[in-house]
């Protein structure tokens, strides 16, 4: 078939009606500090491996919060478990465990076709 | 409230009264209600004058009230019994029509054309709230389902229909923060303080009743500047489930089953969203409104920008308008909380008793 050079874009918008959100009460059932974020970006600020790499620990919440499942998974497998992130949190939330129970849960949930 | 209805003409021929100083209340709001009562305490004759048939203003609209749930009627009660055990009088459904100066005092005229002499005035007009139908964008009376946080307040008491279309349960709310506020369109620069805990207070509420809704809250900053505000917020987070997402509304639109799609930016992914929900609550400003642009007129006082009474000064001055023996009390200055009304309006009885002593004190020299 000739290709035209068209393609179909994925749209952008966050769709919530579309979300899934089982990984995500499953690691808030888990690990309920997690509930607490303010989005603050201590962690991200700490961050040993952001440092090195385009890694962001705060929107570690925000892609588990809208389903972000794909990108949630490569992103979590640049984090080193090193824990700075807790030491810093105003909230004491348990980022480490946070990042460790996503690790287990999340083939549970990845969409299929993906 | 027709217990708080005990009309007493103004009656400048007793003897007693006519040794005292008389202070005149410009509103029997909790602001104007609060001074009144601290300023009969100080020995003081105090007349309130109130346009509606009963006291308490705004707070007749909130049925219970941050940080602890507190039923508003508790305040109202407060008030009302400060009233009837002290010596104060109340006109109701009277408005100041004029205010002149004369030989150091102030001639007063009512609307229902009662002539009043007096020492010192204290406005507290209070406020009014937004109207949200001039942010037409989130369709406030044009969808079903779209109310005010003074809308819901009513909806939040124990007989409360919470149902939306064909009599089912909402699964879905969203807040939105800063409906009237924070917002050049509308005509408000300026935050109003008090909405952002009255989104959490009010989203913890219909969490437990009906604790299956998924409850959002589209903010611009959460200013949580009071005691208790922080932790409430944190029990709306942790203990409720209410998420909160950062971005500002860009419109509603209803759909065929009534339910709303809603549309902003979730700004801190960077992304737009869009979400269906089944009741949408506006958590409206407070604006000076009618009342307090009024009293500005007729008492020659002035007004900042925001249409709210202009101050002395930020720090010391706060209860003192530009004129002498002209106080102001409470959110006819300001947005103001309940508890910062209660607290503003009692400073402004112990400003007026100051200056009225020391006035006293001069004329003796």
């Amino acid at each position: 078939m000739k290709d035209f050079g068209y393609t179909i874009i994925k749209q952008r918008t966050i769709d919530y009606d579309q979300f899934d959100g089982r990984l995500l009460n499953e690691i808030l059932e888990m690990e309920p500090s997690f509930k607490t974020c303010l989005s603050c970006g201590g962690c991200t600020a700490t961050c040993s491996a952001a440092d090195l790499v385009s890694f962001n620990v705060r929107r570690m919440n925000l892609l588990l919060r809208r389903g972000e499942t794909i990108e949630l998974e490569s992103e979590i497998k640049k984090c080193m478990l090193c824990g700075k992130c807790q030491l810093v949190c105003p909230r004491g939330i348990n980022l480490r465990n946070v990042i460790m129970l996503i690790k287990k849960s999340i083939l549970k949930y990845k969409p299929v076709n993906s | 409230m027709s217990a708080s209805i005990r009309v007493i003409r103004y009656n400048p021929c007793n003897q007693e009264k006519k040794k005292m100083k008389h202070i005149v209340i410009i509103g029997g709001g909790i602001a104007g209600m609060e001074t009144a009562s601290a300023l009969t305490d100080a020995g003081h004759w105090v007349t309130v004058i109130e346009k509606e048939a009963q006291i308490g203003g705004k707070l007749n609209q909130w049925s219970y009230l941050f940080p602890d749930f507190m039923p508003a009627d508790q305040i109202k009660s407060a008030l009302q019994e400060k009233y009837h055990e002290r010596d104060f009088s109340i006109l109701h459904q009277s408005e100041v029509r004029s205010l002149h100066r004369h030989n150091g005092q102030f001639n007063i005229e009512t609307s229902d054309e009662q002539q009043l002499k007096a020492d010192a005035i204290v406005v507290a007009t209070g406020y009014e709230l937004f109207d949200a139908r001039r942010k037409e964008e989130y369709g406030y009376k044009i969808y079903d389902h779209v109310i005010t946080s003074a809308d819901l307040e009513q909806l939040l008491l124990p007989d409360g229909d919470l149902t939306v279309a064909a009599g089912k349960e909402p699964k879905r709310i969203a807040f939105v923060h800063c409906v009237g506020s924070r917002d050049e369109k509308s005509g408000n620069h300026y935050c109003s303080k008090v909405c952002c805990i009255t989104g959490v207070k009010q989203a913890i509420e219909l969490k437990k009743r009906l604790p299956e809704a998924e409850i959002y809250c589209f903010y611009m900053d959460l200013r949580m500047y009071g005691k208790h505000f922080e932790e409430l917020y944190r029990e709306a987070q942790e203990k409720y489930d209410i998420q909160f997402i950062r971005g500002r509304l860009s419109e509603a639109s209803e759909k065929i089953d009534k339910s709303l799609l809603i549309k902003a930016e979730d700004t801190l992914s960077g992304r737009p969203l869009k979400m269906n929900v089944d009741l949408l609550v506006l958590l409206i400003g407070m604006e000076a409104g009618k009342g307090t642009s009024a009293a500005a007129a007729t008492c020659g006082i002035g007004c900042e920008e925001s249409g709210f009474l202009k101050t002395a000064d930020a720090f010391l001055k706060s209860n003192f308008s530009q004129q002498e023996g002209i106080f102001l009390a409470g959110s006819c200055t300001a947005p103001m909380s309940i508890n910062d009304t209660i607290l503003h309006a009692r400073s402004a009885a112990m400003e007026v008793d100051h200056w009225l002593k020391s006035r006293c004190d001069n004329e003796k020299m």
